[in-house]
Formats: structure tokens, C-alpha cells, sequence
């Protein structure tokens, strides 16, 4: 990476190709695609949450005039394939079964039969005739439920992978446990002059997003398979669907709608393979469509978490010694980011004494997605807790405790590998300096701290870049744009070409029309992507440059490109440059198209650090509190566009404060969900909000071009702990469970 | 020489040894020698991604090896 170099466009703010669309409707979204002859598809779901199917009797629902097909568990074939993702192995089974239940319910919305009708009230109907026996069994709603002795388990042939305790019972609704230990844990501890020890709540919540999962599929007679679906990738509904099914995967086309949001649940299929065989039996295509409350019950929140965290500390603020237990649901089916956590739970900083466990355990809730940092938000609510409180108890400045212990350049990771350049230092030192920490605080508010951290994935993705002969651009990757990235890759196209990026054409295509590209997660387009846009624009920028020596009749050594031109060298120094246009108005005389090609298998990206300031006000009488400020600070390597660097740290902020101070899956003990839908499930919406400050710290990453690194997950992770240290402050009350709702906070108030 | 370090959760498969150093040019040569050496090891490390010298990657089988590389098998990590 040239450290050095100067952008003409990076770093820029122009407008977005999608913005127009998006701000006045025009633009198509799942739930916008129809075609001629279209069924619509309804989904019978469990109204209970553990029961075994005994029998379902679809007659009565087949008989019903306009309905075209009806399918069950039995549609679906059970397997034992796994998909390789990139980021994790994919089981393929549990998601088949997650999809439509094939022998239990396993949480309250599962789905169990599915209806494709001539309109969406009479496949309702329908769906409403079908008789299905269950015998109900008692839900385990929770990870205490889960691990008690004698506790009722999800699957009989479940046995914990990785490191399991060795008295551990063989009938288990532990999925995984695992370890991460360094050093003399009890030697750290015995070293400590002060050690707090604490143990955390927090609750399963929905990454929220405003447009529920929607999809058409039509199966030909000929066995070709076209999907429209809103997704974080196609290529993954391409693959999953197809081998959940067992079609060949090049018989399925997927082509990819304009995303209303994801955050990781949109990486799952739901829909998609009950569209394809309804449609494969009704021989016509289904449309399927998730309702609000659907989503809320049958797709991907984030665990509900426990954890248990130890810090010990010398005077001086020298942290030496911690332990943690991480439990992490992973609803129906193994699958948490328990592991994640464990792996974040104490990044950011050095402690040579370490033992952490984690486990994933199943409960009978809905199988959990990503969720922004997947894991993080909730082992750094623990650790930052507790690091805040150490502060208080030692009498020290927060923001310098962190950063006596911070991690940086060369330093191991808990997880093993060393750090390359990292700016968390730089993130303390910048939040240290900035107005709003020293800021005076008004009647009943306070101040609240925080660190996050997330790893930043790398992964395939593939881009090509073509010439118009008018001297314009395309750009055509396959990552379905949800923050800004069609406009950032633009922009390194205009960067490597010297083309206004207006006249660059960025496109994200189906997965027919682009080579293979892992999922839009792990905050790796701007980062792996973009890799494969510079490359494939370098490529086509070097075609340009042997045009130009063709044209000028020298050795292609002889030119040399300089903003936006190709220049002659020696030897051809009585040439004038080309710019692009000339150049592309040639390209037939001078050998056909130019079409420039990049396709990365990238590594990790390198990790992310992050931290906010929250302060939060906070009525006494009420319980209720509101933030009043709030600033996030984040190193973000290289920020292309700033404006959507600073959208994703305000929308994770956002998205963390609302987790601390009111999201939450509410259950019944028969295990119903009772606030699905936005009334009751409480998001914090603009007028709850102040402005999100933003700083944007640039140390550069040096395995890309520019020096980005993923910045679209860490900034959900320091919120949670910074609005519960500003509660502590603001009440003198330290809170161990989220959300901080009126009812709790007027309830520890009142010291009931 | 590469030197691996294996994590708490494969000591198990390794007899308690914690790291392994072996002189072998690329990563595919380097998993031949520590499954050849740890059979049970095989499985686990499938699964994960590996660390060469603090750079993470899914599947680095091809990548040449430094004098002092330091080797980490690692979870692969889900994003959102």
C-alpha cells in the first residue's frame, strides 16, 4: 500500500446511483417483482414452541378452489450437506428443516406447511384448513432452561463439538463449547490488587431491518430455476437452495433486489426453497412475502446472552488476569456466535492471564442470524462494564485505563495471531481529545465510555470493469448494495482511471452475469470487493496503455498512466497523451472491447476498534431515559466515502442503543412471542435520537490498495456498555441486564 | 521454519503439545505435517481458518511460508 499516495476521488462525497431511486420509491425491492400467472404462497407456522408432528392432513386445503399446490416437511428432502461460505460452514439440513419443519416444531413460527394460491387471502385461508396434530412438549426457553439438570432437549442426536467439559451429560442441548486460555489465570488473579467479577444479561433481539424477506421463484419444465429474493447474497441462495433440494446449482439462477436492510439476517434462506417447490409443483411462479410479524417470529434475531466476567487489576490500573463464561443462544438449531464472542470478549486489550469458555446452546426460539459484530455487542457489554467499574473503584480516568491496557501493532490476540497495525490507541487518544468527553453534564444525566472491537472478513468476490466507447465505465460486481458500496466502487474506478465518477456505471448483477461473490456480511465489500474493482479497473487501464502503443506504434513499455491519460516515455516522447475517451473511441480499430477483469480470494481485513461516549439522561420518577449526546470514534483504515462511513458507525450506534435501552424478544412461559411486531418491540426511531457525532480515525490497513478496513460491524458493539456506564453515572446504579427499559431502571431506583 | 501454535481447544488432539515448528515451504505442506503428526487434529482444523503470520485467511493451501512464519488455527468467523 503506498502510504503516501494522494486521491482525486477517494475520500470524496459524490452522490449515489441508487440514491434518486431509493428517495423516491422507484426503486424495486422484494416484495415489487410479479409476473404474468403468479401465485401467491402462505406459510402455515407452529403456534407452539417445542412439539413433535404427529400428522398434518392437507386435503381440506388442497380442495380449496384457487389454491395450485401445498407442500410439507416431506417437499423437503433432508440432508446432510454443508456449504462452504467463506465465512462458516453452512449446514445444510438444519436450515432445510429451519425452513419447513420436517418432524418437530422447535420454536413458536416455525413453519410447517406451505400454501401457493391464485391470491395471497386464499392461500391464507387455506393454509388456515390445514389440520396438523402435534404433541406439545415443554419449551426450553432459556440457556438456565437449557443446561438444568434433567432439562429437556431440543435433539436426541445432539453432542457438544469442540471442548466439552469432561462430566458433561451425553444428552445435551449444548452444541459447542470452546476455550481460549494464555498463561497462569490463577497466579494473574492471586497478583491483582482489585478484581470485579460480575455476570451479564442480555436479551434476544431482531436486527430490525424495515423490508421483511420476500422472493418469486419460477421452476420451468425444463428444470431451470430463476429467484428474485431480497438477500446479503445471492450466490448463497443460489447455492443453498440448490443443495438443500438437490438441483445442480447451475440450473438456478438468482437474481438480487434492491436490500432494505440486512445486518445478517438476510444471509439464511427462509423463502426461497418452499417458492421453488411450490412453484415446481404448481408449475407457475409463487411470489412469498414474510409479514412483519413473521419476520419477528420466524427469522434470524441474535443470541440472548449470559456471561459471566472477571477482571483483576493491579493499583496502577495494569490489568493481569480475567475469566469469562460466555452462553449464547443459538435457538433452534446450533449456530450461535458464541464462539465470536469468546474471540472479541477481551481484543482490545493485553492481559496476559486469560481463560474464557463459550457455549452455544439450543433453545426453542427461532435459529439465530448475524447480527452486525455477530457476538461482540454482548461480550464487550461485559467486559466494558467491568472495565468501567474497575476505573471507578480504582479512582482513575476510564479512557486512560483502557488505553494503559490497549492492544496494538504486534501484540497477540486472545485468539492467537499477532495484530498488525491497529488503531485502537489512536481511537482512545482521539476520544480522550474530543469536546464532548470533557463536556459539563446537566441535572440527573451521565457519561458512559465504551470500546468495541470486530475482526472485518475478507473472502471471494469478483468485479469486471468495461468500456462504453464514449469513454464511460461499468462497473458490475455481485454484492447486493446495502451502505454505499456500488458508489465507493465507482469511485476507485474513477480513481485508477481518471473518469468522473458519474460516468462510471455501477452495477450489481445476478448470479448469471458476474463471477462468484461470497455474501455482502462481515463488513467486507468496501474491503474485498473493492479489491477486485481496482483490479479489474488496473486491468482495463492497462489494456488502454497497449492501445496507446498501438496507436503510437512503440513498445507498450514506452507508456505510462497519469491522471486519467496515457502518457508517452521515452521513446515516445513526440506523442501527445491519450485520455480515456480518445482511447475507448479507438477501441475497435485498436483490438475490440476493453474489459478489464479482478477477482480476490482476500484475507481478513484486519480488525476494527471503535469507541463511543453516551450521555444519557434520566427522569427518576419515570424511569425513563433519554440519550442527549453522543459520539462515535472509530478507526476506519481509509475512508472511501465518507459519508457512508459515517451512516454505518451512526446506524450501528443507533442500532446498540436501542439493544441497551429497549429491544427485547418478550416470551410467555409456554414460549409465545408477545411483542412481534414494532409497537411492542421498542426501535429507537430519529426523534428518540440526538445527532451521532462522528470521528473517523484513518490508520491505514495495509493489505488493501487504500488501506480500507471493514467499518460497517464494530460500531454496534461499544453502545451497549457505553449507555449502561452513562446509566451508572447518571444513577449511581450499576446495571448487569439489558435492556435498560423504564420499568427496570425505576425498579432498581426504587430499590425494589 | 514455521512454527504453529495450537490453541486450548486443539491440545486435546495433539497430547498437550502447544506448538510445533516444521520446515516446509507452503501452507499445504505444513497441514500434511501436522496431520500426519496429529491424525485426530484432521477434523478440527478443517473447519477453521488459518493465521500466517497475523493475516487470517480461509484457505491459504498455496501460500509460501516465511523463515519465522508463525502459524494460528483459528474460528472462522460469521459476519453480518
Amino acid at each position: 500500500m503506498s502510504a503516501e499516495r494522494t486521491f482525486e476521488y477517494i475520500g470524496t462525497r459524490p452522490i449515489r446511483h441508487d440514491g434518486l431511486d431509493k428517495v423516491t420509491g422507484r426503486a424495486n425491492y422484494g416484495a415489487d417483482f410479479t409476473l404474468p400467472g403468479m401465485l401467491h404462497g402462505h406459510v402455515l407456522r407452529s403456534p407452539h414452541a417445542h412439539a413433535r408432528i404427529v400428522s398434518i392432513d392437507t386435503s381440506a386445503a388442497e380442495a380449496t378452489p384457487g389454491v395450485k399446490a401445498v407442500i410439507t416437511g416431506k417437499d423437503i428432502p433432508k440432508t446432510n450437506a454443508k456449504l462452504s461460505l467463506g465465512e462458516a460452514a453452512m449446514e445444510l439440513g438444519p436450515m432445510g428443516d429451519n425452513a419447513l419443519a420436517h418432524d418437530k416444531a422447535l420454536y413458536e413460527g416455525h413453519a410447517v406447511a406451505a400454501v401457493a394460491a391464485t391470491s395471497p387471502e386464499i392461500a391464507r385461508e387455506a393454509a388456515e384448513k390445514i389440520v396438523v396434530v402435534y404433541e406439545v412438549l415443554k419449551p426450553v426457553m432459556t440457556v438456565d432452561q437449557a443446561l438444568a439438570p434433567g432439562a429437556t432437549i431440543l435433539h436426541d442426536d445432539l453432542v457438544t463439538k469442540g471442548k466439552p467439559l469432561a462430566d458433561a451429560p451425553k444428552h445435551t442441548n449444548v452444541a459447542l463449547r470452546m476455550e481460549l486460555k494464555r498463561g497462569d489465570l490463577e497466579a494473574g488473579f492471586a497478583a491483582a490488587d482489585l478484581i470485579v467479577e460480575r455476570t451479564f444479561t442480555t436479551p434476544m433481539v431482531h436486527q430490525g431491518y424495515i423490508e421483511p424477506h420476500a422472493c418469486v421463484a419460477r421452476y420451468g419444465e425444463d428444470g431451470q430455476v430463476l429467484v428474485w429474493t431480497t438477500t446479503q447474497g445471492h450466490f448463497i441462495v443460489r447455492d443453498a437452495s440448490a443443495g438443500i433440494l438437490g438441483i445442480d446449482a447451475a440450473k438456478v439462477k438468482v437474481v438480487p433486489s434492491e436490500i432494505g436492510g440486512g445486518f445478517g439476517g438476510k444471509i439464511p434462506v427462509y423463502l426461497e426453497p418452499l417458492a421453488i417447490v411450490l412453484s415446481r409443483k404448481a408449475h407457475r411462479p409463487v411470489k412469498m412475502v414474510m409479514s412483519r410479524d413473521d419476520v419477528f417470529r420466524a427469522s434470524g434475531p441474535t443470541s440472548g446472552t449470559k456471561v459471566r466476567m472477571k477482571i483483576g487489576a493491579k493499583k496502577d490500573g495494569t490489568l493481569v488476569a480475567a475469566s469469562a463464561s460466555l452462553y449464547y443462544e443459538a435457538g433452534a438449531y446450533p449456530g450461535s456466535p458464541a464462539g465470536a464472542g469468546a474471540m472479541c470478549v477481551i481484543a482490545p486489550y493485553t492481559i496476559p492471564n486469560f481463560m474464557i469458555e463459550a457455549y452455544d446452546i439450543v433453545v426453542n426460539r427461532p435459529k439465530v442470524a448475524a447480527y452486525r459484530a455477530p457476538g461482540s455487542p454482548a461480550a464487550m457489554f461485559a467486559t466494558e462494564s467491568v472495565i468501567d467499574e474497575i476505573a471507578q473503584k480504582l479512582g482513575m480516568d476510564p479512557i486512560d485505563l483502557r488505553l494503559k491496557n490497549a492492544a496494538q501493532e504486534g501484540d497477540s490476540a486472545p485468539y492467537g495471531p499477532k495484530y498488525g497495525p491497529i488503531g485502537l490507541k489512536q481511537v482512545l487518544e482521539a476520544t480522550k481529545a474530543h469536546p464532548h468527553w470533557k463536556a459539563p453534564l446537566g441535572p440527573n444525566q451521565g457519561r458512559g465510555v465504551a470500546c468495541g472491537f470486530w475482526f472485518n472478513a475478507g473472502l471471494n468476490s469478483t468485479a469486471t470493469v468495461s468500456l462504453s466507447a464514449d469513454g464511460s465505465a461499468t462497473v458490475v460486481t455481485g454484492n447486493p448494495d446495502i451502505g454505499g458500496t456500488r458508489v465507493a466502487q465507482a469511485m476507485m474506478v474513477s480513481e485508477e482511471l481518471g473518469i468522473p465518477v458519474e460516468r462510471v456505471r455501477p452495477t450489481v448483477a445476478d448470479t448469471d452475469s458476474i463471477g462468484y461473490n461470497d455474501l455482502t456480511g462481515g463488513s467486507r465489500v468496501c474491503y474485498a470487493t473493492g479489491m477486485a474493482v481496482i483490479k479489474a479497473a488496473q486491468d482495463a487501464r492497462d489494456q488502454l496503455c497497449a492501445r496507446a502503443a498501438k496507436i503510437w506504434d512503440v513498445d507498450p513499455s514506452c507508456v505510462a498512466w497519469e491522471r486519467g491519460r496515457a502518457i508517452p516515455l521515452n521513446g515516445a516522447s513526440d506523442k501527445e497523451p491519450l485520455t480515456v475517451s480518445a482511447l475507448a473511441a479507438k477501441m475497435t480499430a485498436t483490438g475490440g472491447p476493453i474489459v478489464g477483469r479482478g477477482a480476490v480470494s482476500a484475507p481478513m481485513a484486519g480488525p476494527g476498534f471503535a469507541t463511543n461516549i453516551c450521555d444519557i439522561e434520566v427522569d427518576k420518577e419515570t424511569g425513563v431515559s433519554r440519550v442527549v449526546r453522543y459520539t462515535a470514534i472509530q478507526d476506519v483504515g481509509k475512508a472511501v466515502h465518507p459519508s457512508y462511513v459515517e451512516g454505518q458507525m451512526q446506524g450501528g450506534a443507533v442500532q446498540g442503543i436501542g439493544w441497551a435501552l429497549n429491544e427485547e424478544y418478550i416470551y410467555d412461559e409456554a414460549g409465545h412471542l408477545e411483542n412481534a411486531g414494532f409497537l411492542d418491540y421498542r426501535m429507537p426511531v430519529a426523534s428518540d435520537l440526538p445527532m451521532i457525532d462522528t470521528v473517523l480515525i484513518e490508520v491505514a490497513n495495509p493489505l488493501h490498495p487504500y488501506g480500507v478496513r471493514g467499518v460497517g460491524e464494530v460500531p454496534i458493539v461499544p453502545p451497549l456498555a457505553a449507555v449502561a456506564n452513562a446509566m451508572a453515572g447518571a444513577t449511581g446504579v450499576r446495571f448487569t441486564d439489558l435492556p435498560l427499559s423504564p420499568p427496570r431502571v425505576l425498579k432498581a431506583l426504587s430499590g425494589a | 521454519m514455521a512454527t504453529i501454535y495450537f490453541s486450548a481447544a486443539l491440545t486435546d488432539f495433539t497430547g498437550g503439545i502447544e506448538s510445533l515448528t516444521v520446515d516446509v515451504p507452503r501452507v499445504r505442506e505444513l497441514m500434511q505435517a501436522v496431520t500426519e503428526r496429529f491424525p485426530d487434529l484432521a477434523d478440527p482444523i478443517e473447519i477453521m481458518a488459518i493465521a500466517v503470520d497475523g493475516e487470517v485467511y480461509q484457505e491459504p493451501d498455496y501460500l509460501k511460508l516465511g523463515e519465522n512464519s508463525e502459524i494460528h488455527f483459528v474460528p472462522r468467523i460469521a459476519g453480518g
